[in-house]
This record gives structure tokens, C-alpha cells and sequence, in this order.
């Protein structure tokens, strides 16, 4: 009985190098992404935070399409 | 430069709301149907096409891709254009994308009833709709990249980039779960089997709930909750944070699905940390969220919106809390296949997506239509009674689950199980499933009377128009980056580069998990003692899909003491190779039915469907009658048989051949056991002999559909008994 017991997917070739290849892609990928937002620039964020609170619309001029 | 003036396609927006505010309260409506069924399972006695096993897809469909589909279509159609300064790219695009979804959920909501499912959670549509869906999906993304290439914004809100992650991952998930091959215009199987179906169906199941009913969300959050508070969001730079670690990190958390499976250890324990480490994304956009409120909370005593808001993040915070708690292998041992989830899927389902939606039309509607609120008082009422419906649904829920989890694993002193009848742990949480029905009856309330409020608010309102608007076009910039311009200034503004390293970020965990799912089947240990289904079994599987049995049953043992003395062996890698679909279900209403194979007669089984309470006293089963009558379709038999063998199951040329002739046998045989009780030989023969008197068709019980699902279920498990039970002889003294 004990023959079923396996870790179906332990069996396959080179399976071993998934968990590293996983943690290192998981290491790099947060250091660029803190890298990134620590550089950005303050007036930018500023700029880019503010776009959902611009008016563009032409209130005195309802369209009546 | 010069001012372009151009109209904002508002008509489209409030198409999808109302599309919206309409399948919202056909889909909680079914769902308290259902939760009624649990009180009352005969309220649709004999109507096949409201039985729960069939209603419970359309339910979760409705729910997910009808009501929270057209919020997010509405939403985005909504944000995107003023977040990019132009209308939609295409008119016809829109109207494509509104009528082909409405169209697709017409589609499910007469398939689904009518037993037509692939039987795989929130993927249950039929080939042609998964078709269908791939093309609408299609057409919405070419319209919003269309959009974003003509915007005369530069730089992409954060909103546009939790759609654009959307829309690239939804389309990947929904791509590789649905590879099928069609056996008639309404049927298929899944290319995958056992394990391997196992797999890919759970990453893309809690990927649809990451990349449908969270990304999205988060997007329209940051947009509608700003708007609504009128000031931006708290941390800019957060949200930068929140966007890329979550659409990175969620993607490898689908294993927590899986816990205890034959799943290695390094794949669950993989998931499970994926999973916990969700918490700091989740966590990170609840609170940035929350903080964009500072110095706006006296706002939320008076604006229903954000009343709504409010309680949404709230919700989204719990439910992405208690995700990862329930990823840990020790808690997911008692909460997975009980209540507990329910509960879970419905803090996140109520809270977070509907009220973040009420919130988000209470916020739209009154712009689109150039009015004010109709009631503010009743947009209070919609909160408070909504609000108790959360908390009256989840709760009783939380009670259920711990409660039923403690009685299925209580022993007794002498290792026996406390309540070995898996009914009396059922009848014990009744009381719980009334408690639900009356939070989801509140939520519902609740639901109508913002719907009502919404259309007295458009009734007030003047008609929905274009809306005029005008911005400076873009100039023209170098596609390099400028001096002293950071990278991710540039990466904001170049939408198709941000796409895919959006569809990078999201692959990789993909493929960690996929890559090894894909070849899995060729790694399962062989049990040779496992066999392909024959025909009739074959049939009685497809009948067990058809009426939605995997929505109350599991097959999957796990290797716990409580399963196995309960259900009998554990599950094992090797049985399910032939199981295109698998069907190891994730939610115990009734019984796990791995191993019910030989458990009882063949009459045991035809009395329960005929009515499941005269053999269980106090099921909540409903009566299956329409299978005890119908005569069995086989028109397809030989052609499911082909689409098996194609897809790797081991049927011979002359087992298809004989196919027919082999189901009568096998069906003869089990009639002649059904004559061993002498009461069905008695109402058989008469029902026989009335008809033959009165010259009406008779449909022999060998070629009744309950007779190819007697011969399925009768099969269940029992392949590797053979083996197991002369191991089991071993006295271990010796």
C-alpha cells in the first residue's frame, strides 16, 4: 500500500531546481521593486495621484447628442 | 497647443449599470433559493432544472460574471475614459462587449438549469460559451488598449494598470483551464485528468477570484474612492507597491486549494507561503485605501457612498486576512469542505464586491444622469439592512463550519467516531442555515431598495448624454527615457511595455505552477488495478456531472485520521488517471462519496433518489425522481468513448464497438438486483403492465438514466479495493 505514497510530482527530472529558481526570481523581482518606487520622484507622485481629481468636462455646455 | 473637445461615452456606462443593478438581484435571488433548499429541500420537488445541484452554478456564474462582470465593465468604462482624457476607441467595440456578455449570461442562464456543465467551479459554461467568452473578452481589451494608445493623458493611473492586469490574466487563466474537446455542440471533456484537472482548475479558480473579483476592484477602488472623497489617494507609491506585488504574488497561491492533495510538499508549502505572504499587498491596499479617508471621516457620517466604501474595504481586509489563515495546512484541515468557506466567499462576495458596487452606481448614477441622490435616507436604509445581511450571513456560517468541522473529527474514547452518521452533523446546523437565509433575505432587501432608488434617481434626472469634454492632445516625446526622468515615470507612460511586464510578472508564477501541472500526468504512479469506466458507468458519470452532484459531494478523501475512519482509504495520485473531468468537489453538504462504491445495494440507492428522506431521515437531499423515469441518451455513447480514447483513456476499438450491447448488460444486471426488493418488484410490474394495457411507450429500468448512475456510483473507489483488502488481512502481531 505504502508503494502509492509518493510525491507524485518528486519524480520528475530536475524538479529539485524549481524552489531556487523561485526564490531567487522572488528576491530580485521585490529589490527592483522597491528600488523603483524609493527613486521615484515626489512632484511626479504628486502629479500622477491628483489625475483622477481633474475636471476636463465642459459643464456650461451640455452636449445634447 | 490647442484644445480638442470630445464627448465622453456615458450611454454605454449606464447600459452595464443597469445590466448591473438587474442580473444582481436575479443572482442573489437564485442564491437565496438555494439557501432556502437547505431548510426546505423539496420546494422544487421534480423540477429538474431548479434542483440545488443545477441552480448552485448559476448562482456562483450570476454572482461573479453577471452582476460583478457588468460592474466592472461599467466601472471601467467609466474610469478609463476620463483617467485617459478620450472616449472609448470603438462605439461598436462597446456595444459588442455589452450585447456579446449579456448574451453569454442569457446563454448560462438556460444551460446551466438545463444540466448543461463541464462541472469545473466557475468555469462550468459549455465550449461554445467558453468560445464565445474569449472573443467578448477580445473585443473589451482591443477597446481599452485602442483607448489608452489615443489617451491625452500621459501617464497611466494606477486604476488603468489594475484593468490592464486584469485583462491580460484573465484571458491567460481562462485560455489553459478551458482546453476541452467537444463531443456534441453542448458537451466536452476536459483535456486534463485527475490531478493534473485538479491543478490547473483550483490555479485558475483562485486566480479568478484574485484577477475577476480583486484586481479589478482595487482598480475601481482607486478611482471611485478618491472621486468620492475628493482627495488622492493616501500613498502614491503604495499603490505602485500594492499593484506589482500582488498581480506578482497571487498567481502562485492557487496550491492552498489543494492542501493534503498528492500535491509534493514543496508545491503546497509553496502555495501556503505565497499565500500568507498575500497579506502584505492585501493589507497594503486595504490600509491605503482606508487612509485616503484621513481628515475625510466625518464625510462617512453623512455620504452613503462612502459608507459603502468603507464597509467594502473593510470586507476586502478581512476576507484577504483570513485567505491566509486558511492557507495554513492545520486550519485548512478543519475549515476546507465545511461552512467556514462559505462564510469566507461571502464576506468577500457581499462586502467587498456588492458594497463596493452599490457604493460605486450610488456615486455614478446621480453624475450620469445630472441629479442628486433621489433618497439619501433610503441609500442609508440599503446600508444598514445590507450591512446587518453580512453580518447575519457570515456569522451563522462561522458557526456552521466550526461546529459540523468538531463533530466529523470528535472520536470516542475507544477510537470510534462520535457521530459516525454524517446526517447528524448536518441536522445540528440547521438552525445556522436559517440564520443565513435571514441575512441573505436582509442583503437582498437591502439590494432592492438601492435598485429602486437608483431608477427614481434616473426618473428624477435628465437623460444620459455624451458627455462634452476637452484636453490638450499629447505631444510628441521621445520613447527613450528623459533626462532625470526615473524609470518608472517612463514605464507609466509606455502602456504597451507596462502590459507585458505586467503579463511577466504574472506568468512567472504561472509557469512555476503550470509547467509542472502540464507534465504531471506522465509522473502519476500507475495503479494497474485501475481501470477506464465502462460505458454505462461512463454515462452515469456524465449524469452525475449533469445534475451537479460535485456541488454538495467531495471524492477526495484526505489522509486524516477523521476521513479515513469515516470515508475509508485516502485518495491516491493513481485513481483519478481517467477522470476527464475530476470531481473531487470542494464543499461536504452531504457525505464524501470516493468509496461509496459496494457501500449499499443497489436498491438503497434507487429508493434515496426516489426520496432521499425515506432511507436518511432529516436529509437535506433533494428527491432525484426525473432520473428514476427518463430513459438514458445514448446517441453519444460511442462518441464520448472515441473523445476519451483521444484524449489517453485506454478504450479498444471493439469495447467501443460493443458499447450499446455492453451497457444493456451491465444495466440487466443491476435491474435483476433491483428485483431483489420486493416492493420496487411489485410497482415495477404493475407500472409495466398499465402501460402495456393501455398501449403507452415503456422504458425498461435497464435503460433508465438512475440505473447508468447506480452503476457509477456503485464503481466509485472500489478499483483499488481489490488490492487493498488482502493487505488489510495482515495481522500485525505476527
Amino acid at each position: 500500500m505504502l508503494k502509492y505514497v509518493k510525491g507524485t510530482l518528486e519524480n520528475i527530472d530536475g524538479i529539485e531546481i524549481y524552489p531556487m529558481i523561485s526564490l531567487l526570481i522572488f528576491f530580485i523581482f521585490f529589490t527592483v521593486l522597491f528600488w523603483w518606487v524609493a527613486t521615484a520622484k515626489k512632484t511626479h507622485i504628486e502629479d500622477v495621484s491628483n489625475i483622477p481629481l481633474a475636471d476636463d468636462t465642459v459643464n456650461s455646455n451640455q452636449s445634447t447628442l | 497647443m490647442e484644445l480638442q473637445k470630445f464627448y465622453y461615452d456615458n450611454k454605454i456606462v449606464s447600459k452595464f449599470i443597469t445590466a448591473t443593478m438587474f442580473w444582481g438581484i436575479i443572482g442573489m435571488s437564485i442564491g437565496l433559493l438555494l439557501a432556502f433548499m437547505f431548510l426546505f429541500p423539496n420546494l422544487t420537488d421534480g423540477i429538474s432544472w431548479l434542483s440545488f445541484g443545477r441552480l448552485r452554478p448559476l448562482h456562483t456564474n450570476a454572482v461573479i460574471f453577471a452582476f460583478v462582470g457588468n460592474a466592472i465593465f461599467a466601472g471601467v468604462y467609466y474610469s478609463s475614459q476620463r483617467l485617459l482624457k478620450a472616449r472609448m476607441w470603438k462605439d461598436w467595440l462597446s456595444s459588442l462587449n455589452f450585447w456579446g456578455w449579456q448574451a453569454i449570461i442569457v446563454g448560462a442562464a438556460i444551460t446551466l438549469p438545463l444540466g448543461y456543465t463541464t462541472s469545473k467551479e466557475y468555469a462550468e459554461l459549455e465550449w461554445p460559451f467558453d468560445v464565445a467568452i474569449a472573443l467578448i473578452w477580445v473585443a473589451f481589451v482591443a477597446n481599452l488598449i485602442g483607448t489608452i494608445l489615443k489617451r491625452r493623458q500621459r501617464h497611466l493611473y494606477v486604476a488603468i494598470w489594475f484593468y490592464l492586469g486584469t485583462f491580460v490574466t484573465v484571458a491567460v487563466l481562462h485560455i489553459v483551464n478551458s482546453m476541452e474537446l467537444p463531443v456534441s455542440t453542448l458537451k466536452s471533456y476536459s483535456m486534463y485528468a485527475g490531478v493534473q484537472d485538479a491543478l490547473v482548475q483550483w490555479w485558475y479558480g483562485h486566480n479568478a477570484v484574485a484577477f475577476f473579483l480583486t484586481t479589478p476592484f482595487l482598480g475601481l477602488m482607486y478611482y471611485y474612492l478618491p472621486k468620492a472623497a475628493n482627495r488622492p489617494v493616501y500613498s502614491y507609491r503604495l499603490s505602485i507597491v500594492h499593484f506589482w506585488s500582488l498581480i506578482f504574488i497571487y498567481i502562485w497561491a492557487g496550491p492552498h486549494h489543494l492542501l493534503y492533495s498528492t500535491l509534493p510538499d514543496w508545491a503546497q508549502n509553496l502555495g501556503v507561503a505565497f499565500s500568507i505572504m498575500l497579506i502584505a499587498p492585501s493589507w497594503g491596499g486595504m490600509i491605503n485605501g482606508l487612509l485616503t479617508l484621513r481628515g475625510a471621516w466625518d464625510k462617512v457620517r453623512t455620504d452613503p457612498v462612502l459608507k459603502f466604501m468603507v464597509v467594502a474595504i473593510t470586507g476586502y481586509g478581512m476576507a484577504t486576512f483570513e485567505g491566509p489563515m486558511l492557507s495554513l495546512k492545520n486550519i485548512n484541515a478543519v475549515a476546507h469542505f465545511s461552512d467556514w468557506i462559505i462564510a469566507h466567499v461571502h464576506v468577500g462576495a457581499l462586502a467587498w464586491n456588492g458594497f463596493l458596487v452599490f457604493g460605486m452606481v450610488y456615486w455614478m448614477v446621480p453624475k450620469l444622469f445630472k441629479t442628486s441622490l433621489w433618497s439619501i435616507k433610503l441609500a442609508n436604509w440599503h446600508f444598514w439592512t445590507g450591512t446587518l445581511g453580512i453580518i447575519f450571513y457570515a456569522l451563522p456560517m462561522y458557526v456552521a463550519g466550526f461546529v459540523q468541522a468538531s463533530m466529523w473529527k470528535q472520536f470516542n474514547p475507544d477510537g470510534t467516531l462520535t457521530y459516525g452518521n454524517f446526517l447528524e452533523t448536518v441536522t445540528e446546523i440547521i438552525p445556522m442555515y436559517w440564520m443565513r437565509a435571514i441575512g441573505g433575505t436582509l442583503f437582498i432587501v437591502g439590494a432592492l431598495i438601492g435598485v429602486y432608488n437608483i431608477i427614481m434617481t434616473a426618473r428624477t434626472g435628465s437623460k444620459v448624454t455624451d458627455e462634452l469634454a476637452e484636453a490638450v492632445p499629447l505631444q510628441k516625446v521621445t520613447k527613450k527615457r528623459t533626462s532625470k526622468e526615473g524609470y518608472h515615470t517612463w514605464l507609466e507612460r509606455r502602456p504597451v511595455k507596462l502590459t507585458i511586464f505586467a503579463t511577466i510578472a504574472i506568468l512567472i508564477g504561472g509557469m512555476i505552477q503550470i509547467i509542472p501541472s502540464l507534465i504531471v500526468d506522465d509522473y502519476i504512479p500507475v495503479i494497474s488495478s485501475v481501470k477506464p469506466y465502462s460505458p454505462l458507468e461512463l454515462e452515469g458519470r456524465d449524469l452525475y456531472i449533469r445534475e451537479g452532484c460535485v456541488g454538495c459531494h467531495s471524492q477526495m478523501i484526505r489522509p486524516l485520521r477523521s476521513e479515513v475512519e469515516r470515508y475509508g482509504e485516502y485518495a491516491k495520485a493513481g485513481e483519478f488517471v481517467y477522470d476527464h473531468p475530476f470531481l473531487w468537489g470542494s464543499k461536504r453538504t452531504g457525505p464524501d462519496l470516493l468509496r461509496i462504491g459496494g457501500k449499499y445495494s443497489d436498491n438503497w440507492h434507487l429508493n434515496h433518489f426516489y426520496d432521499p428522506q425515506t432511507t436518511s431521515s432529516g436529509s437535506i437531499m433533494p428527491a432525484y425522481k426525473w432520473l428514476i423515469k427518463n430513459k438514458l441518451d445514448t446517441t453519444y455513447t460511442e462518441a464520448k468513448m472515441e473523445a476519451m480514447v483521444t484524449l489517453g483513456v485506454p478504450y479498444t476499438e471493439e469495447e467501443i464497438e460493443v458499447a450499446q450491447q455492453w451497457m444493456v448488460e451491465q444495466g440487466t444486471e443491476i435491474e435483476r438486483n433491483l428485483y431483489n426488493d420486493p416492493d420496487f418488484a411489485k410497482t415495477y410490474e404493475a407500472d409495466k403492465k398499465y402501460a402495456h394495457q393501455n398501449d403507452e411507450d415503456f422504458v425498461e429500468m435497464r435503460n433508465r438514466e438512475v440505473v447508468a448512475l447506480i452503476a457509477y456510483l456503485q464503481r466509485l473507489g472500489t478499483d483499488i479495493k481489490v488490492e487493498i483488502e488482502p493487505l488489510s488481512q495482515i495481522d500485525l502481531n505476527e
